[in-house]
């Protein structure tokens, strides 16, 4: 049996966290804050908020997965007509504005390639910004495109096409309950479009930030993260689009 | 967004930072346990004035005056709506969850402290937008708390069903999204923010059980939002999701075609995760105080780890259940019996693993032991009749009555509520540095149990014997006579009961100022809460990182000198 010594004892370790030691020390100090030693770990943060926003996107998953349950337990519904007393569906297949929301899907998609680019341009700047520091060593001036902004300009024309697509839509009789399918229509895009607007927010941030001099690794951060975020919106609307297209 | 970096470097100075908007996990901790407290008042004194009304149907009140038919389904819902929301699933994650999983991890804090913060103020807001349907037109909603369409889905289908009905759905969907905020970061954190050496299965159970609700809630609560969504727009923009076509008083109504059925199949999708969002943190604190008044090591430490999971996945598989009644086909009625009664597999295992750590342990009736013991025993009584309920045959009789009142109210409600008890008495010491009065806390909890038993035991008769529930009068009914002197019973036993829980509020309150000083580890126990200052410094360690090198429940380790073994104490102290 092995001998006892020393009662409760608190460690100052010189590795940083992680189940079990499974992972490598990320940082000095292993605290959350990574302040232990003065410079904060920016990777170790990155890797959290990519974490957040990976269960984050799970449970926006599963609103979706249970408003499409819906719409296909909805569609599926016989109900009772009262003049004929029989019953039938009511479920009117939507006359979707094809060629607009078309070209609404190709807006997405350009926003979310240049959301890319701008996600892999300040990673780039964030890997050379211990480089800069080093005193008497010059990158040169790095003209950066503002992908950020032609992404958010890109977001908004999404949002307006979508506007426009429900003006269409009421225009050609399609209004909230018209039948449970519009009304669907305009509910999913409409929380779709509450979750781009939401993105758009952090992306604003985002150009706030780089504004008020913050360290271009806690930029990267949250450029990083929307762009995955984004990343996510486009593909979101892809399945929304094929959702009440093909299931009309 | 990545402000966890900022945020813990240094106390916050000044009142406001400090205990309102405050971004420390252990205040936002204690924020969610107030704020139960105050809702679990409400909901109590609404149960109160229900069984008064129940005997004494024409009784008038103060405050209510006498209790209408639809005044009575008003308490009716809002008990059921507050306490399920701002009780049990408030304290337990919100609360105790917040204060001490960041601890117990060997955490600083949360991993995003400003959604932390957040999402206590987002469950304030929904609070209040609830308990506001009290003082509209028309007053609170009559629909339950489980909302049932068509009769939550139209605005004139009775008097709170106005204005009351939309600010309950609001304070539901707003609830909604605080959970989701507070299942994110529960789940980041425990990933995320172990310290070195807290292995996923050196974690204490308190820590699993509140990772896994965090799980289901994350799962679970974007459906009803999504539901909560679909039930506005039918009420206010006229859409016909849940409803057909319907006439209320003669008028016909403009939706058609949408299903009622729709609404309990989302619902229960999520109200059946919800029950055990509500329990699991329970089961984790009897866990480990069974473990530490015992002293004894958890018996089983896997297999609870196996079997929580095993709850939360099966959780999801059975929301039919509460549908029996819907005329479902009588083989999807099968499956989901099959699937609920197979949930009593790892609840058994639980309960045996349960006893095996009390069975020769020496074992130290404590007033937090005692609740422990406790919900042990609900958990078990009230469990009983679960494979009862999960068969269609016999949940068809039982449904509608007051059986089943008396089988969720144990093992949900109360063994939940003795859950909560057990964690307040275990971790007062450590949240406010003083101990609670041991004499007081043994008389609370033993007119708690009596009482408990006796509210709800008989209410299994009741039920058996054809009493329906939701009724808000029945005392004329012939069939129904005999019972009336155990429906008398049971409101002296609520008052009763209610009224020792004054008992625990001052207890509460009066050792916060009064108690005796509490050492840092009173009842020692090897859990990392129980290294630390007490109460906690505001990084929680002092500056310091604890690294782990035990399990969390080495109790008389032999060869060691002391009967319990802290997680931080040398590896070098015997295997195991």
């Amino acid at each position: 049996m092995a001998t006892y010594f020393s009662p409760v004892s608190i460690d100052v370790p010189s590795t940083g966290q992680g189940g079990g030691g499974v992972r490598p020390p990320a940082y000095g100090g292993g605290r959350g804050d990574g302040r232990g030693d003065g410079s904060p770990d920016y990777g170790q943060r990155l890797r959290r908020v990519r974490l957040g926003l990976a269960i984050g996107l799970t449970s926006v998953t599963m609103i979706f997965v249970s408003l499409t349950s819906a719409y296909v337990v909805r569609r599926g519904l016989p109900t009772l007509d009262e003049r004929t007393n029989a019953y039938v569906r009511d479920w009117i297949p939507v006359d979707l504005p094809i060629a607009l929301l078309l070209l609404n899907t190709a807006l997405l998609l350009a926003s979310s390639v240049t959301a890319e680019l701008a996600r892999r341009q300040i990673t780039r700047q964030a890997a050379l910004a211990p480089l800069r520091s080093i005193p008497g060593v010059s990158l040169g001036e790095e003209k950066g495109f503002p992908w950020l902004a032609v992404t958010v300009v890109l977001g908004g024309g999404f949002l307006t096409g979508q506007w426009m697509a429900w003006r269409e839509l009421a225009d050609r009789g399609f209004y909230m309950a018209t039948s449970a399918s519009s009304s669907f229509v305009y509910l999913l895009t409409a929380t779709h479009a509450v979750h781009l607007m939401g993105g758009i927010l952090v992306l604003l941030y985002a150009a706030a930030v780089s504004l008020l001099n913050r360290p271009v690794e806690a930029r990267r951060i949250v450029v990083d993260v929307t762009a995955w975020y984004w990343h996510f919106m486009f593909l979101l609307w892809l399945y929304i689009f094929g959702l009440v297209w093909f299931v009309r | 967004m990545a402000t966890s970096a900022t945020i813990h470097a240094h106390a916050p100075q000044g009142f406001i930072r400090k205990y309102i908007f405050s971004l420390d996990h252990k205040v936002i901790g204690l924020q969610y346990y107030f704020l139960a407290l105050v809702a679990v008042f409400v909901g109590m004194f609404l149960s109160l004035l229900m069984r008064i009304h129940m005997i004494w149907p024409t009784a008038v009140l103060p405050l209510v005056g006498e209790i209408k038919p639809e005044t009575y389904l008003s308490l009716l819902t809002m008990h059921g709506t507050i306490m399920v929301f701002f009780v049990l699933t408030t304290a337990p994650q919100g609360g105790f969850g917040n204060y001490f999983l960041p601890i117990q991890i060997g955490a600083p804090d949360m991993a995003f402290p400003v959604l932390n913060m957040l999402s206590f103020w987002t469950t304030f807001v929904a609070f209040v937008t609830i308990l506001a349907a009290f003082f509209v037109t028309g007053g609170a909603p009559l629909h339950g708390w489980t909302g049932y369409a068509p009769l939550s889905a139209l605005t004139n289908s009775g008097p709170g069903e106005q204005l009351g009905a939309d600010l309950w759905i609001t304070s539901i969907a707003i609830f909604c999204i605080a959970s989701l905020m507070g299942a994110l970061n529960f789940i980041t954190t425990t990933l995320d923010l172990r310290a070195k050496g807290m292995t996923m299965m050196r974690m204490p159970l308190t820590v699993w059980a509140w990772f896994i609700t965090a799980i289901l809630g994350l799962l679970a609560f974007g459906v009803l939002l999504s539901a909560g969504i679909l039930l506005l727009l039918d009420r206010n923009l006229g859409t016909s999701f849940y409803v057909p076509l319907v006439v209320v008083n003669g008028q016909i109504m403009g939706h058609k075609g949408g299903s009622p059925l729709l609404w309990q199949h989302l619902f229960w999708f999520f109200g059946h995760p919800e029950v055990y969002i509500a329990i699991l943190p329970g089961m984790g604190v009897a866990s480990q105080l069974l473990s530490t008044f015992s002293r004894k090591p958890i018996f089983g430490y896997r297999a609870m780890v196996y079997a929580i999971m095993a709850i939360g996945f099966l959780g999801f598989m059975v929301w039919g259940h509460h549908m029996f009644m819907s005329g479902m086909s009588p083989y999807t009625a099968f499956a989901f019996s099959i699937m609920t009664m197979a949930i009593g597999v790892p609840s058994a295992i639980k309960t045996f693993n349960w006893l095996g750590t009390i069975h020769g342990g020496r074992v130290r009736f404590q007033t937090p032991m005692l609740y422990a013991i406790g919900f042990v025993s609900l958990f078990v009584s009230g469990g009983l009749s679960g494979p009862f309920l999960a068969q269609p045959v016999l949940d068809i009789p039982l449904h509608d009555t007051a059986f089943v009142v008396g089988h969720f109210h144990l093992i949900m409600g109360v063994a939940a509520i003795f859950g909560m008890f057990a964690g307040t008495y275990y971790w007062f010491p450590k949240m406010f540095g003083r101990m609670m009065n041991e004499t007081w806390g043994r008389v609370h909890f033993f007119i708690t149990l009596v009482g408990t038993y006796c509210i709800f035991m008989p209410m299994h008769y009741l039920g058996m014997a054809g009493q329906p529930r939701r009724y808000s009068q029945f005392t004329e009914l012939a069939y129904l006579q005999n019972l009336i002197p155990l429906n008398r019973f049971i409101t002296y036993a609520a008052i009763i009961t209610i009224s020792a829980q004054f008992i625990f509020v001052i207890n509460l309150f009066w050792s916060m100022f009064k108690g005796p000083k509490a050492s840092d580890n009173p009842w020692e126990s090897t859990t990392l809460e129980w290294i630390t200052a007490t109460p906690p410094p505001h990084d929680n360690f002092g500056g310091h990182t604890p690294v782990v090198n035990h399990g969390p429940y080495e109790y008389s380790v032999p060869g060691a000198p002391r009967d319990y073994i802290m997680q931080t104490d040398p590896a070098t102290v015997a295997s195991h």
